[in-house]
């Protein structure tokens, strides 16, 4: 063995230059790992992380939700037969805002004083793609309401399913008793079929308040989940298992997939993956002038409606156990006055009230939306400043306050926002 | 998102194991007295037309009029995709088996039979007679591979420097791409060049080249063990290809291949408009100052129902380029005329070329990537590859790329 070292040794003393060079080439690999070997992104710059302190079960358990929420349905695996998207990815890129793409269209009419979601037409959601053979919906003429929906970001929902519904009852000032113009009201919705209250959830004449979607149209994150299955995609599952048919072609034929096309194990992953992303980073906090522009945002009443932090209450998971976070919202609906008024709604929301929307990740809108960032539910906003012009009803005060700001107040209440 | 990040220190031993056999095997090659150094040789691959390529393979052992041979690919992985591993892999991607039989002086039949990563995937890829008239025509047919760009024809593992297929390859044509067919393909020659011809009609690509779990429009998932049975719409696709070589310089191509992919029609009622297909490749190959270029650029042309969005892209596209340069030849124990390659790749491919309707912003859903490596074949046969690739990927609509990089080693040989 020494004398086989030793002529190897020997050998490479006398190497060739050819051989000295593939060295070269071999040791730069090697000692260059680390530079070619792409590194993570920097944290505070991607959303869709997993909170810290997940037992190694509950991280399996989102590692597979992650799988599933990134798979991409096929007509083999049940698209269709209309859809909207073929997975939920595809919609929340990165786990963040969507893009125009994928912006949703719901419609329905006023009935009286009640809102008609028209579904004997189809409604409420529009469906605009098919599997071939299958014709889409087309949005009937005359419906009255027509709504265009960005999907929003995913992160940190699990933070927002855990607040109790007494905090956001705390948060309610139906009556303005306050006086300060904003009288935010919880959306009172009739539980889905497959609802389980949790002690978090308070029951309010046999309804319970919505939190998700842009009308709070939604109690919890398996209502969410399951139907964006279904509504979205044309997947069918445990909780929703009738399939997406054309009622305005009359074509209830399916996609030839068995229904359910995915099990209840499968939207429960998403559901509990969706539940452990991380809350969106922060970036320059503690700058000045981020400092500054989050004096400005609370001086000027936006804090009224996007309430800095939430406490959530106990949960099963310990990273979700009472602990307070800042997401700059307060779940209520607010009239936004005409302005964003799509005669669209749901629940026992006005059309022209919306679901205070969380602030949080909104620095990093355009890295989700390719490059380029839209604000508002529709995206009908290219910038953070023509999105606070376009507030009106319960926020016009704040919006006009805004604009009798300084451009140098204005530019640190901009940095302060895309600071989230 | 976010997966275990593991060490790399597996990776790192598999460089410095490399480097340092590689340095064995110069420092016992020296040690022969009569190596004698030959001119470089990059790899076997360019030798002959690649019309040629289904026929120029070794045969090692003959029965009578027919003969057997094959090759076999391994290799190991090693890759991070924006931070994250998988960790250390290792792959028996393909196991082929070649039957070639003259069955008279006139009549050939060529067969392949592929097992893929063991038995996951086995598949008859190629399975073909010939009844040659003249060398200017000669009739074929049964499982054919598709003339459609220069890799679908000349893909054996043993040929190539790097690992990994080219993208353009695999995602904008989609190799291996045999189909039941018949045809002609015939030659000419004239001063110092060969021009070749290949026509033939198959049975096309099918349903599932949209609306598939890809989420976009992948020829690949076109494919079907059926079209050896049957045709899917009872429309034959075509396909043909031209090459002209010039001996001692290289050779060009221009090939198409195209048809109706979709069912259309059911019990002989049309339910569906037909839905074409076209892929145009262009494929070059040349030895210049003794370093080996080959590359290829190809595109389709999708018809796609409106119905199914802007996720399906109507068009495609994609070239490659490879550089391949001997950096030493010489002898390595009993190897005489052994050489070393140093190569590079350069590739591109969009998936989805256009525009947004709604924002008017360019589609994203492209891929661009590189693989440098160096390559060892002790014979021309058997070639060893060490490889670094890296790719950037962006997603449809445009967003910071994921990054993917890694190392792999890998050994494909003739037999």
């Amino acid at each position: 063995m020494k004398s086989i070292t030793k002529k190897i040794f020997h050998k490479i003393a006398f190497l060739h230059y050819q051989t000295l060079v593939l060295m070269s080439v071999c040791l730069l690999a090697l000692t260059a790992c680390d530079i070619l070997l792409p590194p993570a992104p920097a944290a505070e710059e991607v959303l869709g992380e997993p909170i810290d302190g997940l037992t190694a079960e509950q991280q399996a358990t989102h590692i597979q939700g992650d799988g599933e929420f990134a798979r991409i349905f096929g007509v083999a695996e049940g698209l269709g037969p209309m859809f909207n998207a073929a997975s939920c990815e595809s919609c929340h890129a990165g786990d963040g805002k969507g893009h125009a793409l994928t912006t949703l269209t719901r419609f329905g009419r006023m009935n009286g004083s009640t809102f008609d979601p028209m579904i004997t037409e189809g409604g409420p959601q529009l469906q605009n793609r098919s599997i071939a053979g299958y014709m889409p919906e087309a949005l009937p003429a005359h419906a009255s309401g027509v709504t265009h929906l960005l999907p929003p970001a995913v992160t940190g929902l699990g933070y927002l399913a855990a607040v109790p519904d007494e905090a956001l009852l705390a948060l309610a000032d139906p009556n303005d008793r306050n006086g300060d113009g904003i009288s935010g009201v919880p959306n009172e919705l009739s539980p889905h079929e497959f609802f389980r209250p949790l002690p978090m959830h308070k029951q309010l004449n046999g309804r319970y308040i919505g939190r998700f979607g842009r009308k709070a149209g939604a109690i919890d994150l398996l209502q969410q989940v399951s139907a964006a299955y279904r509504n979205d995609m044309g997947i069918t599952s445990d909780f929703i298992s009738e399939e997406l048919f054309n009622v305005q072609t009359g074509a209830f034929t399916g996609d030839n997939v068995p229904d359910p096309e995915v099990s209840a194990s499968v939207v429960n992953n998403v559901v509990f993956y969706m539940r452990t992303l991380k809350v969106p980073p922060r970036r320059n906090a503690d700058a000045s002038n981020v400092k500054a522009g989050e004096q400005m945002f609370t001086r000027i009443g936006c804090a009224g409606c996007h309430v800095a932090t939430l406490k959530t209450g106990a949960s099963d998971i310990a990273a979700l156990n009472e602990v307070e976070f800042h997401p700059y919202t307060d779940l209520l609906l607010h009239d936004m006055g005409a302005e964003l008024d799509d005669g669209y709604t749901e629940g026992s929301a006005k059309t022209s009230e919306w679901r205070t929307t969380p602030l949080w990740g909104i620095g990093l809108s355009a890295k989700a939306q390719g490059g380029t960032a839209s604000y508002l539910h529709d995206g009908r906003a290219k910038t953070l400043p023509d999105a606070i012009k376009l507030h009106g009803g319960e926020s016009a005060r704040s919006r006009d306050r805004f604009q009798t700001l300084s451009e140098a107040e204005k530019q640190q209440l901009i940095t302060f926002l895309q600071s989230l | 998102m976010k997966k275990q990040v593991m060490k790399k220190y597996t990776m790192k031993h598999f460089v410095f194991l490399f480097a340092l056999s590689m340095v064995a095997l110069q420092s016992f090659a020296q040690d022969k007295k009569d190596s004698t150094k030959q001119g470089g040789q990059s790899s076997t691959a360019q030798s002959g037309t690649t019309q040629d390529a289904v026929y120029r393979r070794p045969f090692i052992t003959s029965f009578a009029n027919t003969s057997i041979g094959g090759y076999a690919e391994a290799n190991t992985n090693y890759f991070v995709e924006n931070g994250v591993t998988e960790g250390f892999s290792m792959e028996m991607r393909r196991f082929n088996l070649f039957v070639f039989s003259s069955i008279s002086s006139r009549i050939k039949l060529l067969a392949e039979l592929e097992f893929e990563h063991g038995v996951e995937e086995i598949s008859l890829e190629t399975a073909l007679v010939d009844f040659e008239i003249d060398p200017a025509l000669t009739l074929r047919g049964g499982i054919l591979l598709a003339p459609v760009g220069a890799y679908n024809l000349r893909h054996d593992s043993p040929l190539y420097e790097i690992v990994e297929r080219p993208l353009v390859a695999t995602q904008i044509i989609p190799s291996t791409l045999s189909s039941i067919g018949f045809g002609v393909y015939g030659r000419t020659f004239f001063s110092d060049f060969i021009a070749t011809y290949d026509a033939y009609i198959v049975n096309g690509l099918q349903d599932g080249i949209i609306l598939n779990s890809a989420g976009r429009t992948f020829l690949q998932a076109g494919k079907s063990k059926e079209i050896f049975g049957e045709s899917a719409n009872g429309v034959p696709a075509l396909t043909g290809k031209v090459g002209l070589r010039k001996r001692g310089l290289g050779e060009i191509g221009v090939s198409y291949y195209g048809g109706i992919y979709n069912r259309f029609r059911r019990d002989g009622v049309v339910v569906d408009a037909q839905r074409s297909l076209h892929i145009f490749a262009f494929d070059a190959n040349a030895t210049l100052g003794g370093i080996l270029l080959q590359g290829e650029a190809a595109m389709n042309i999708v018809d796609v129902p409106d119905n199914a969005g802007e996720f399906y892209g109507r068009r495609q596209w994609g070239a490659y380029l490879d550089a391949v340069a001997p950096v030493w030849t010489g002898a390595v124990l009993d190897y005489t005329n052994a050489v070393l390659n140093a190569t590079v790749r350069l590739e591109y491919i969009d998936y989805n070329v256009g525009r947004f309707a709604a924002t008017g912003e360019t589609i994203g859903d492209d891929v661009i990537a590189v693989a440098a490596g160096v390559s060892f074949r002790p014979t021309p046969q058997t070639v060893f590859r060490l490889n670094y690739r890296q790719h950037w990927t962006h997603d449809i609509l445009g967003n910071d790329p994921v990054r993917r990089a890694g190392i792999q080693f890998g050994i494909a040989t003739y037999f």
